[in-house]
């Protein structure tokens, strides 16, 4: 338990900072799924499991951008849970990868929830403080700012803790009770990945005149360099 | 545009540093971003390090209308925003008739949100993502992988915020000629068809590089992609893809937990 604590502790902070970056400060893409999950795989000492996990999880992340109002997941932290999950597991495990994108998805999808709550608090603070600022208060405005980049990093810092507290005994549970071998494991967790980005894909490029024979020929040049490298 | 109050600092003329705090400040834009006021506190906030020069300083009443005017109600694209910070901040410093300004922020947000979510969410991002799966796919390691993202991504996300500032501060509320800019007009469709490229060449390439031992059912694989892929599409607007596959997912461990 304090092992686990241990462990935790440095990839809450992870999680908050990234969360943060989801829509906060800077928005630079740390918290995207590629960086994310590596960052936690290099914390735990697996940087290149932490990579593949967040080359899976980057595939369901292209559906999602960060359209002003609109409700998406929340990659930052959910992408350390995921990317440690995984990295934690050893090689060869069948469960790893299904369990490990199974609850960073969960993760996104609580998280993206908790973002709307916490754009409805920073409503409230603001029409609490409205007053201050119809006067033209700048420590007001300052401080609102302040308010809610911190309520933001605190956000993520507990959803990744919590995470973490409640998806490594279940990570660890399923996989000692999984009767599914490694091939189709894996192979699941690929198709579904796979068949979201190219989805994602097809969603952004369908209304640009040309784009989609640019796509097919990059699919074609794309298969035939697969079929090299397996 | 018109000069009607004397400034301490010329709008166009803000020193360096000034320069650089509102751009600091314009990456937390969407700190206290709400269904509300959306991007306006981040406005005032961003604009607060040029306001201080207003006749009167820090408190004083032109620094105190400014503020309550751009804390209000304001939404765009947080990377293009910056524009609206930089052309209001010297719109104030110049003296322009609040009515003016008020014009300006009720014209501004529409263009500043559609261009910049095609140019950057729609494309520039994808773009990105796809050209580090392809990293990835190709060999490179994850530290590389990493710096080809976030190098390639925040060249052009910090240099937008960077531009749009000085574009903002020079032109005041007559940025709209900035917009005009080429890449702004036509830079949305090439980024689409370079991703629509590259992210066909980049999906294979990645999933042969995560799919370890899942390659000896690949037909399989790559018959379930096409079937989901097609689903998805099918079924936008009613459910999202990431959704689908959580339920696949967690339908797929339990069978394989509790059988």
């Amino acid at each position: 338990m304090t092992g686990d604590l241990l462990l935790f502790l440095p990839l809450t902070v992870l999680g908050a900072v990234l969360a943060l970056d989801v829509v906060s400060f800077p928005q630079a893409m740390l918290s995207r799924p590629i960086v994310a999950a590596t960052l936690a795989g290099a914390w735990v000492g697996e940087p290149l499991r932490g990579l593949t996990m967040g080359v899976a999880l980057e595939f369901f992340a292209l559906e999602s951008m960060p359209f002003g109002a609109s409700r998406y997941p929340e990659w930052g932290s959910a992408s350390v849970v995921g990317g440690a999950l995984f990295a934690l597991t050893p090689d060869g495990t069948a469960a790893a990868m299904t369990a490990a994108a199974l609850s960073a998805l969960l993760t996104a999808s609580v998280g993206g929830t908790s973002m709307v709550l916490l754009r409805r608090l920073n409503a409230y603070w603001a029409r609490q403080q409205q007053a201050r600022i119809a006067r033209g208060s700048g420590s007001a405005v300052v401080a609102l700012q302040l308010g809610g980049l911190t309520a933001d990093l605190v956000r993520g810092g507990l959803l990744t803790f919590i995470g973490l507290a409640v998806l490594v005994p279940l990570h660890r549970a399923i996989v000692l009770s999984f009767t599914m071998s490694p091939t189709v494991s894996r192979a699941v967790v690929v198709a579904a990945a796979s068949a979201v980005g190219l989805a994602a894909v097809w969603k952004v490029v369908r209304l640009t005149p040309g784009a989609r024979w640019y796509l097919a020929g990059g699919l074609a040049v794309g298969f035939g360099i697969a079929a090299e490298l397996m | 545009m018109t000069a009607a109050a004397p400034t301490t600092t010329p709008g166009g003329k803000l020193p360096m540093h000034v320069r650089l705090a509102m751009l600091l400040r314009c990456f937390a834009i969407q700190g206290v971003w709400n269904y509300e006021t959306m991007l306006g506190n981040g406005i005032a906030f961003s604009m607060e390090p040029a306001l201080r020069r207003l006749p009167g300083g820090r408190g004083g009443d032109a620094y105190r209308a400014a503020m309550a005017r751009h804390s209000g109600y304001f939404n765009a694209h947080p990377y293009l925003a910056s524009v609206a910070v930089g052309a209001l901040a010297r719109a104030e410093l110049d003296g322009v008739s609040a009515a003016q300004i008020e014009r300006f922020r009720v014209a501004a947000p529409g263009p500043l949100g559609s261009v910049g979510d095609r140019l950057i969410w729609a494309g520039w991002l994808p773009f990105c993502s796809a050209v580090a799966l392809l990293a990835f796919g190709l060999g490179l390691g994850p530290t590389g992988v990493v710096l080809v993202f976030l190098g390639t991504y925040n060249t052009v996300h910090v240099g937008l915020r960077w531009w749009g500032l000085q574009a903002g501060l020079t032109h005041g509320l007559r940025v709209a000629q900035a917009l005009g800019n080429p890449v702004l007009r036509q830079g949305p469709a090439h980024v689409a068809r370079a991703t629509a490229l590259v992210a066909g060449v980049a999906l294979p390439v990645a999933a042969q590089g995560i799919i370890g031992p899942g390659r000896v059912v690949l037909g399989s694989v790559l018959a379930a992609v096409a079937a989901g892929a097609t689903l998805v599409t099918l079924l936008h607007g009613k459910i999202e893809g990431w959704r689908l596959a959580t339920i696949v997912l967690a339908a797929f461990v339990l069978y394989s937990v509790v059988r």
